[in-house]
């Protein structure tokens, strides 16, 4: 071969070099099941999962919490100050930005898209997020690319709530159609699935300078039967699974998969409370029982948490230690420790608060046999589970516990308006980091102070002062000053026990070994979070063709 | 066919057996939880391995056989005196208080029971005993289910009354009533025997439906229904036929009872 050849060769493959590792990644179609129809498209209305899945992978946000680090981390916005009282943000604007049908990127976007979210109006369940006080939100364009708005009153963790507000078009005809994010809304067929397509305009690049993101497509199927969803993955027909249950992660497992992720305890926790309602139509001496802290807490050390992570969920799970789950890096209080399990103990306090055991069987004061149920949602396999194994645990102690699953409606109908239960079982689906989310929870007039809601003044003491924290770090503007506010509640609610934690389930899921890119994170979304950088392999790209 | 009557004889001899002496075959309680062995494999300790909370699966089995072959039986005969009753009214009367019996079947067959059964349930007391709970719900299982079996009653009670025998009979001076009561019944026994035995795999399974509804079996009392319900994860159970015992005894049983409803309907 010439040496004039073997130069052209080398010229040849250089140029071919770069097209072949490109074709390796970009391109093709995403595929994965949502559980359910997406309710709205509007990124101002979401309220359930299906809808946040697709405003995650369609909107363009001003910031965002990294679902690794969970930092927050700049995106249309290149940098923004908080004002020293808390109530005003100002964002410069990155440039040169297109929405999806092409129509440019404005600080007059984020006038109209705020000014939207905080009209009474719009009903938007983002927008009450923001809401600390009453009085107008005034949000202003100082130039083209900066943006200053004002809210009535201080809001704490005031910059990461914008994680949730996808901007919209203040002069696009598609309205929320037109987007910033990746992928936009190209097709719906209600009952069957939702088609993303790429965002021609997207603005990110890889270190490479390649356009992100590398996917062409996201087909999302809705399939509500999570055994369905499994077998599809199995046979490779869904590429990823964002939460997964115990049972498939260990077939999977079992079956030498290394296509699943346990990502460790995630932010979701399971817990038990006892009603503590005052006018709630339960015997006087048992409401009795459930207010006295010694009883709770009893109950609390006489479970056996770490049997239910190793049985129920096989290991994936750390048994719960309150109310905020160690995933949370900055808001867990880790001076406290994992509740010891000692029925022994348990006794002890149950004895020290007038509780005798004869024969077997736990009397009060009065000599009632202490017997309550716990209800729970039919259908939960692994909260029925759990509820039979306490059952088990809570006999030791001479507790008679019966178990009653009921239809969801008829469970929420008892524990929100009737009040006509004793002791029930739940989980709570924790999206976001900062304890704010979670007012709704902890204040005492709050609707979701599930074991005593809507009270006018505090009940208790311990109540009132959790209040006054949980007030005091909504109003304070120092994340430090903040964390120690809210370590404070994490103490209270050690101590009291007015939910007991059972545990916190890891977050597992399973992504296709033909997906490339993908880091499972304990925040959701789990698997897509990095939806920018997730590319399929060329062989699948070439059979979905 | 004389083999296969003796093996379903045995079968449900060796079934009344077991319920009868389950205290003293299982070998651990129904409720006791080994939990260093949840799901386990069949070993000489447990015959038929564990369920998901480390369970004597064969404990389990022998007291849901116990439970299920003593309630849906019940079930079915409440079921069926009601479809005899309504059905033998409304074939022999005829007329007006047939189409008005017909009516009321229909509309019970039309009812959404499913959502009635969930109203049922938010009503009921929460502290009910596992015994109670199974109880009340093979007893709701029996008054709600007759109404199928009541239409092909009443259609064969109407086939009876147009018989040749029964013309004959009454042209020979026989009252109405001992017709009722004397004649129509032989002739009807088949027909109740095959809608007794149908309904009693039907209740089971509606009682492992239930469950899911939270009507059933109360933990951590087993039943057939119960023990079923365990098999809704039936991808995670391919490699675990063990697991499948409870359904294969349940066909055992049915088709047993089966075998003996067409010896009785031969007889008959």
């Amino acid at each position: 071969m010439s040496r004039k050849a073997i130069v052209s060769a080398f010229l040849l493959l250089a140029l071919l070099l770069p097209t072949a590792v490109l074709a390796q990644s970009q391109g093709g179609e995403l595929r994965f099941c949502l559980r359910a129809e997406p309710k709205t498209f509007n990124p101002l209305l979401v309220e359930d999962e299906a809808s946040e899945t697709v405003r995650y992978l369609t909107g363009g946000v001003l910031v965002r919490v990294n679902r690794d680090t969970q930092a927050l981390q700049p995106e249309l916005a290149t940098s923004w100050k908080v004002s020293k009282d808390g109530r005003t943000i100002t964002f410069k604007l990155r440039e040169k930005i297109f929405f999806s049908d092409g129509t440019p990127f404005t600080a007059g976007d984020v006038v109209s898209t705020v000014t939207q979210m905080m009209d009474a109006a719009t009903h938007s369940p983002t927008g009450d997020s923001f809401r600390s006080g009453t009085g107008a939100t005034i949000a202003k364009a100082v130039s083209p690319s900066e943006v200053t708005i004002t809210f009535a009153a201080p809001v704490a963790g005031l910059d990461r709530l914008f994680d949730q507000v996808a901007i919209m078009s203040a002069s696009s005809p598609k309205k929320e159609m037109a987007v910033l994010g990746p992928f936009y809304v190209a097709d719906h067929k209600p009952g069957s699935y939702v088609l993303l397509k790429r965002n021609p305009n997207y603005w990110k690049k890889d270190a490479a300078g390649h356009a992100l993101p590398y996917l062409n497509a996201i087909r999302m199927d809705i399939q509500a039967n999570r055994d369905i969803e499994a077998l599809r993955f199995r046979r490779a027909e869904i590429d990823l699974i964002n939460t997964l249950d115990t049972d498939f992660y260990d077939r999977l497992a079992a079956a030498g998969s290394s296509s699943v992720h346990d990502a460790g305890a995630s932010l979701d926790s399971e817990q038990m409370w006892f009603n503590q309602v005052p006018n709630a139509p339960i015997d006087a001496y048992k409401l009795d029982w459930f207010r006295s802290a010694a009883f709770r807490r009893a109950v609390s050390e006489a479970i056996n948490r770490e049997d239910l992570c190793r049985v129920v969920f096989n290991s994936h799970a750390r048994p719960a230690i309150g109310l905020m789950s160690p995933a949370n890096k900055f808001w867990f209080n880790a001076k406290l420790k994992p509740i010891p399990y000692s029925p022994d103990a348990a006794l002890r306090r149950l004895e020290s608060d007038g509780f005798k055991l004869q024969n077997g069987v736990l009397r009060d004061r009065a000599g009632h046999p202490v017997e309550f149920s716990i209800v729970t949602n039919s259908g939960n396999k692994a909260r029925e589970r759990m509820a039979a194994m306490i059952q088990q645990d809570l006999a030791k102690i001479g507790m008679k516990v019966n178990v009653v699953t009921l239809d969801f409606p008829s469970l929420i109908e008892r524990i929100t308006e009737k009040f006509n239960y004793e002791a029930a079982m739940l989980g709570l689906v924790n999206t976001d980091l900062d304890p704010n989310a979670q007012m709704n929870v902890w204040l005492s007039s709050a609707e979701n102070h599930q074991w005593n809601p809507k009270q006018k003044t505090p009940a208790t003491a311990w109540e009132a002062e959790i209040d006054k924290l949980m007030q005091a770090q909504a109003a304070a503007l120092d994340p430090a000053r903040r964390k120690a506010g809210f370590d404070r509640v994490q103490e209270i609610v050690y101590e009291q026990a007015p939910f007991i934690y059972l545990v916190n389930k890891n977050a597992l899921s399973a992504v296709s070994p033909s997906l490339t890119g993908a880091r499972p994170v304990v925040l959701r979304p789990q698997t897509y979070w990095n939806v920018e950088q997730l590319a399929l392999k060329q062989d699948v790209i070439k059979e979905r063709q | 066919m004389r083999a296969v009557r003796y093996f379903a004889g045995a079968v449900l001899v060796f079934a009344a057996l077991a319920c009868v002496f389950t205290s003293f075959i299982a070998p651990a309680d129904y409720a006791t939880q080994f939990r260093e062995a949840p799901s386990a494999a069949p070993s000489r300790h447990h015959l038929l391995g564990t369920d998901d909370l480390g369970r004597d699966s064969f404990s389990r089995l022998l007291y849901g056989t116990r439970v299920s072959l003593l309630l849906a039986p019940a079930a079915a005969l409440i079921s069926t005196l009601l479809a005899a009753l309504v059905g033998g009214i409304a074939g022999y009367v005829g007329g007006v208080t047939r189409k008005v019996a017909m009516a009321v079947t229909d509309l019970f067959l039309s009812m959404p029971w499913l959502f009635l059964l969930i109203i049922v349930r938010a009503m009921l007391p929460l502290n009910v005993s596992p015994g109670t709970s199974v109880a009340v719900t093979f007893l709701l299982l029996g008054l709600l289910g007759w109404a199928a079996s009541a239409r092909v009653v009443a259609a064969e009670v109407q086939a009876i009354r147009g018989s040749d025998f029964m013309l004959q009979a009454k042209a020979s001076g026989i009252s109405s009533w001992r017709l009722l009561a004397r004649h129509i019944p032989p002739n009807l026994r088949p027909v109740l025997f095959a809608q007794f035995w149908i309904s009693i795999p039907v209740f089971i399974l509606s009682e492992a439906n239930l469950g899911i509804l939270g009507l059933g079996v109360a933990e951590p009392l087993p039943s057939w229904g119960s023990l079923l319900r365990e098999l809704e994860s039936f991808v995670s159970f391919g490699d675990q036929p063990w697991r499948f015992v409870p359904l294969l005894l349940l066909i055992l049983v049915v088709s047993s009872f089966q075998v003996f409803l067409s010896r009785e309907e031969v007889q008959a």
